[in-house]
């Protein structure tokens, strides 16, 4: 039973986990909400220009939106971050001061707003285009129609996707760490980390994963029950009922046309 | 005429429209090399109602989206009360004519009161209230005012389509379009929308009705216009073309669908 105890020790060490845990949830949850959560509305904020553009008519649009999309997507997380967080590291420290914390969420910002843009265009893309002829029809013109009727039934639509994308920010935030944080501004890998470091028991790192999956399995179990609802829609079964109530309704409205109808 | 304001009381449904002319001159449409509409020209008195029939694929919904503009026309021209529509900016165009599509395309996401309100205060630049205000009196109109709260999901399709007509309504148009109003509706809803629509005709409003129902063309159309192939094949009164049809091509088509 020797490796039993070995395993307990180096993965389950209580002691361990409970002298972190402080740390955990007062730096380390704190960081990595404030970082995904910051990330997460840039953005969405970001990807709805990027959507907007690659739906476009205009090929000055569209390109630049689909370049930018496949540079973002396409690189590891890990390179971008790096390259966004040194590169301009001198530009930040003018801006924000010596943290590398800002330039940290720009990087992420930037990787999810390709995700997201894709999300959104894929959603608006897929609203019937009888709704934006109508908005059409009644004399509006493409903006309007697409920002008061066309763009909030794609969003509607994607919220799921979204939410998942959220789930992938939270776990890409532990990419931070590679900018070299300060103290109080590590995010929950970097705690679990330096922790498990110092005691040279990984039990705090495991303490850390927890804390991920607190966050991010009951949001797949929402986004779950989201789309099936979506799915199924919100009806209620209702009674059996007459078409010719109906009838009879419109014949209060409107006399008939003489005679039989053909 | 001067009725319209001594007799209010039951909903608006007395009020008089004051429809314009419309003019096809020569009009051809085309998608990308193909010409789908060759050539058409045809006079709408105000007021009247012209009903398209014809086979499917006979360039019937193209004609009606080059009116309003929705498809380009190629070459040719429109004239909205005569003036050339393709001088008009394309949005103020459409906001003087009206369309009903086969599939009602109202907004999923509002009431009934909000898909006629909307492109009132949006575009007409009304207040939000006043827009309201309006779409319920639209709404009454055809019969539909105790549905005012109801999403489209909750309606039947006959009463959808009745809101789309009193979307188009509230905004005032000078030519209504159908296209193919009645397709999508169960079959004992059909007849109510007609009637509908005929009133409107009753009461002024120049249509351009798309329809695969003869007997309502037989009995409300002024003119009914008979096309196959992107082309006008016949057109005169309704008693000419159901009673004496002259091309070998409508005699088949209406021996098909009688």
């Amino acid at each position: 039973m020797d490796w039993l105890s070995t395993i307990t020790r180096t993965f389950f060490d209580f002691g361990a986990m409970a002298e972190v845990f402080p740390q955990l949830i007062g730096v380390g949850l704190l960081n990595t909400l404030i970082i995904s959560i910051s990330a997460t509305i840039i953005g969405v904020a970001l990807g709805m220009v990027v959507a907007v553009m690659g739906i476009s008519s205009s090929a000055w649009l569209r390109v630049p939106a689909r370049v930018y999309t496949d540079l973002f997507r396409g690189l590891p997380a890990i390179l971008t971050i790096l390259l966004i967080g040194q590169g301009f590291a001198r530009l930040s420290q003018s801006i924000f001061g010596p943290s590398p914390y800002p330039l940290g969420i720009i990087a992420l910002s930037l990787i999810a707003s390709a995700y997201i843009g894709e999300i959104f265009r894929a959603g608006i893309q897929s609203v019937d285009k009888g709704q934006g002829e109508a908005c059409r029809a009644l004399g509006m013109s493409y903006a309007k129609s697409m920002r008061l009727v066309v763009v909030p039934q794609g969003i509607r639509r994607v919220l799921p996707a979204l939410v998942n994308q959220f789930i992938a920010i939270v776990k890409d935030s532990s990419l931070v760490y590679f900018l070299g944080l300060l103290v109080g501004e590590r995010e929950l890998f970097r705690v679990g980390q330096d922790a498990a470091v110092l005691s040279g028991n990984l039990s705090p790192l495991v303490m850390a994963g927890v804390f991920y999956l607190v966050i991010t399995v009951p949001l797949t179990h929402l986004v779950n029950y989201f789309d099936s609802r979506f799915r199924t829609g919100r009806r209620r079964p209702s009674a059996p009922s007459s078409g010719l109530k109906e009838v009879t309704e419109l014949d209060a409205v409107s006399p008939q046309i003489t005679g039989s109808n053909t | 005429m001067s009725a319209s304001t001594s007799t209010n009381s039951t909903a608006a449904s007395v009020q008089t429209f004051h429809g314009s002319s419309l003019e096809l001159r020569n009009l051809t449409m085309a998608y990308g090399d193909v010409e789908v509409l060759r050539n058409v020209s045809l006079d709408v008195a105000p007021g009247t109602t012209t009903c398209i029939i014809g086979p499917s694929g006979s360039g019937k919904s193209t004609l009606l989206r080059g009116v309003n503009r929705l498809h380009e026309p190629k070459s040719g021209d429109v004239l909205l009360a005569g003036e050339s529509a393709l001088k008009v900016k394309p949005d103020i165009l459409r906001s003087r004519i009206g369309m009903v599509f086969q599939h009602f395309n109202l907004f999923p996401d509002h009431t009934a009161l909000e898909n006629v309100a909307l492109a009132l205060w949006s575009v007409k630049g009304m207040s939000k209230a006043a827009a309201r205000e309006r779409a319920r009196r639209s709404l009454a109109e055809v019969g539909l005012a105790e549905r005012a709260d109801h999403r489209p999901r909750d309606l039947s399709g006959g009463q959808q389509q009745r809101v789309a007509i009193a979307r188009a309504l509230a905004m005032e148009p000078e030519v209504m379009l159908f296209d193919e109003a009645t397709s999508a509706l169960d079959p004992e809803l059909v007849k109510g929308v007609l009637n509908l629509m005929a009133g409107l005709g009753r009461r002024g409003m120049t249509m351009l009705v798309v329809t695969h129902e003869m007997g309502f063309a037989r009995k409300v159309a002024d003119q009914v216009v008979f096309m196959d192939e992107g082309e006008v094949v016949e057109s005169g009164t309704p008693a000419e073309l159901f009673d004496n049809p002259r091309s070998k091509r409508l005699q088949r088509f209406l021996s098909e669908v009688l």
